[in-house]
């Protein structure tokens, strides 16, 4: 592994700012006319490609012991689940470790711990999963980290798989880094994209920085390498007709099991009623004018997984509680996805929502304030365009459950 | 009971731009303070003292600069501030972090409870709590909403899942991670800012801790690497679209599947 070398000689006062600005973490720091490298350096080396030549210098060492890549083999996902029922981001895991597997001709497996998890490991076959491994034993029933922790060391000693997959769920990131940090391996978090190299290193892409940046991150000289993904990155495996996969049951000591942790009481979460919190928003402005208009508006946000929200005007009309105002005078909403429905977009109103990862407006006005911001500024009339919209969506829906169920 | 605290010093905004010709990152300023979800740590770490009493100790890593954080803890009530610092920590990733914080607290022991942030503002990786706990080998729970009981011998905390709420008992020790909103933050006090201004901060360097092989340290010791960083890309184009409204009702329902709504 390489480190960074001062070359002290060639420090001036011109060139040490230069390397103090040019480094992207403030690693560097400047002391009696001296440059030293502090502990924020993330090894970007932008100082030294970027920055005046041979002051800072890349020092290879040539002592470290390479791990042996042949000897690590396949894509692992792990199967996030409660309770037996399994998140739906397992299978979008599968779908990229699916197409990263064929880059390198490698196998796709499934780790599955729980408790009565046999015949489900049977569906994730359909997917087109060479080999699920289960460990099903009834001390596994809840996640409790230690028993999860130990299963999973089992399997990678066991499978000495190159890449694991995680969902970025609660309980994947709890359980990866405590599985990394007893490989002493490489774990990257949220990666956003996903390649793989010839030498079968991973290429992992990610936001730090709240999204400002992208990095590219490699694990280069450890194995296994683990990554998590979240929920909605990448896109779900479809169904094979084929199934040639199988299940393989692995056995443990399970005397070993020992937890300090003891699962009491597991409720539901209650529905999020609150408009800040929801990933999906539809919004409404004056062009509601009663209970009617109300439904289809509450029809949207149903049919989307979403919730109603509106401006100020509304909550005066008391058609709308005010708990589910956005503007200066009602909350702050940052959803994935807002829909405004004869929305003008007055300055309060966008200052409440202008965040929104993605925008769609519909108003009939083409010169509306709203379109200003909106991403997909759409002009027409709410009372022709919702009801088609949400017609639309319902047929994307039953397609999605068709190909679900295999019927096409 | 022994309460240790984990603290990050993280850039005052999170609002980097990119130089688009020359790929280097632009900051504005360079500001730094405590990473906003070490607040609730700390809170809650002060919240149970008031209730049991104790010792509570905040540990961070990072260049002397990062005396300001502990200081700032010591301004909210924190009684005890480490700083592990050294070039041999420089480019540490989740694992060599880890690894260092789990080394500096076995220095400052006993500890019952080890208490983290949700994750930070500038790494956003919520890894480096769990990966403690295994470094030194307690148990930990992760996404703690609620402290319900607090005993001698254990904990009865409840944990956001996916879909449900547990609650769950943990033996001490062991590390929490905290969600944000477990407790309000408290202003720093002014009072305390002047009792503590010439609080002792210790430094932990390399040569202090126990393991001394350097492999397992800073960039030697990080099995990940930062290739390169690029400006995300801006794919949002703005579009506006007129039209007979049933093609527009399709054309909304198309694209929200695309983008994964539907």
């Amino acid at each position: 592994m390489a480190t960074l070398k001062v070359n002290q000689g060639k420090v001036t006062p011109k060139t040490a700012n230069e390397l103090i600005d040019i480094c992207p973490f403030g690693a560097i720091d400047e002391e009696n006319g001296k440059l030293i490298i502090n502990s924020n350096c993330k090894m970007c080396k932008i100082c030294v490609k970027k920055g005046p030549k041979g002051v800072i210098e890349l020092v290879e060492d040539k002592k470290i012991k390479k791990v042996n890549k042949r000897e690590w083999k396949g894509i692992t996902v792990y199967v996030d689940h409660v309770e037996g029922e399994i998140h739906p981001v397992t299978y979008e895991l599968i779908g990229k470790a699916k197409e990263l597997a064929k880059k390198v001709d490698y196998p796709v497996y499934c780790l599955f711990i729980g408790n009565d998890i046999k015949e489900k490991a049977k569906n994730l076959l359909e997917y087109g999963v060479d080999e699920v491994f289960v460990y099903d034993y009834k001390e596994l029933n809840y996640f409790r980290i230690e028993p999860y922790t130990l299963a999973f060391e089992d399997f990678i000693n066991k499978l000495k798989p190159s890449i694991i997959l995680v969902g970025a769920t609660t309980t994947g990131r709890s359980l990866a880094p405590r599985v990394a940090a007893r490989f002493r391996t490489g774990l990257t978090a949220d990666c956003t994209i996903l390649d793989i190299q010839k030498n079968t290193d991973l290429i992992q892409i990610r936001p730090a920085y709240g999204g400002n940046i992208m990095a590219k991150i490699k694990t280069t000289n450890s194995r296994p390498q683990l990554a998590t993904v979240r929920y909605k990155v990448m896109d779900a495996a479809s169904k094979c007709e084929n199934i040639s996969g199988r299940v393989t049951s692995l056995e443990i000591d399970s005397s070993k099991f020992n937890s300090n942790i003891e699962v009491i009481k597991i409720t539901k979460k209650e529905k999020e009623e609150n408009i800040s919190e929801a990933d999906i928003v539809v919004a409404v402005g004056k062009a509601i004018k009663n209970e009617d208009d109300l439904k289809m508006a509450e029809e949207l946000a149903n049919i989307l997984g979403g919730q109603l929200a509106c401006t100020r005007p509304i909550i005066e009309n008391g058609l709308i509680e005010p708990k589910r105002q956005i503007g200066l005078s009602g909350r702050t909403v940052k959803p994935k996805l807002i829909i405004t429905l004869g929305i003008s977009g007055s300055v309060q109103f966008i200052a409440g929502m202008n965040s929104s990862e993605y925008i769609f407006a519909i108003n009939k006005d083409p010169e509306a304030a709203i379109f200003n911001i909106a991403h997909y500024s759409i002009v027409g009339d709410i009372f022709e365009i919702v009801p088609d919209l949400i017609e639309e969506i319902k047929k994307q829906k039953d397609i999605e459950l068709k190909e679900c169920i295999g019927i096409s | 009971m022994n309460i240790v605290v984990c603290i990050k010093q993280v850039p005052g905004t999170s609002e980097v731009n990119i130089d688009p010709e020359t790929g280097n990152l632009l900051r504005s300023g360079i500001d730094s303070k405590m990473n906003p979800y070490d607040l609730f740590a700390l809170e809650t770490a002060l919240r149970i003292k008031e209730r049991k009493g104790g010792l509570i100790k905040v540990i961070t890593m990072g260049p002397l600069h990062a005396r300001d954080v502990i200081k700032e803890a010591y301004m909210m009530g924190a009684d005890e501030g480490y700083l592990l610092s050294d070039k041999v920590f420089a480019g540490s990733d989740v694992l060599a972090t880890s690894y260092t914080l789990s080394q500096g607290i076995n220095k400052i022991k006993p500890f019952d409870l080890i208490i983290c942030g949700k994750q930070t503002t500038d790494g956003d990786t919520a890894q480096v709590g769990p990966e403690t706990a295994e470094f030194l080998n307690i148990p930990h729970i992760a996404n703690v909403l609620n402290i319900l009981k607090i005993r001698d011998n254990e904990l009865i905390v409840e944990m956001d899942m996916p879909n449900t709420v547990e609650i769950a008992k943990i033996n001490i020790p062991c590390l929490l991670t905290v969600d944000k909103d477990i407790y309000d933050p408290r202003l720093p006090s002014f009072l305390k800012k002047i009792s503590t201004r010439d609080k002792k901060i210790e430094i932990f360097n390399f040569k202090d801790l126990r393991d001394k092989n350097k492999k397992k340290y800073g960039l030697d010791g990080s099995p990940t690497q930062v290739e390169k960083v690029f400006p995300p890309k801006v794919d949002k184009n703005k579009e506006k679209w007129t039209g007979d409204s049933r093609d527009l009702g399709e054309k909304i329902a198309k694209e929200l599947k695309n983008l994964k709504f539907i």
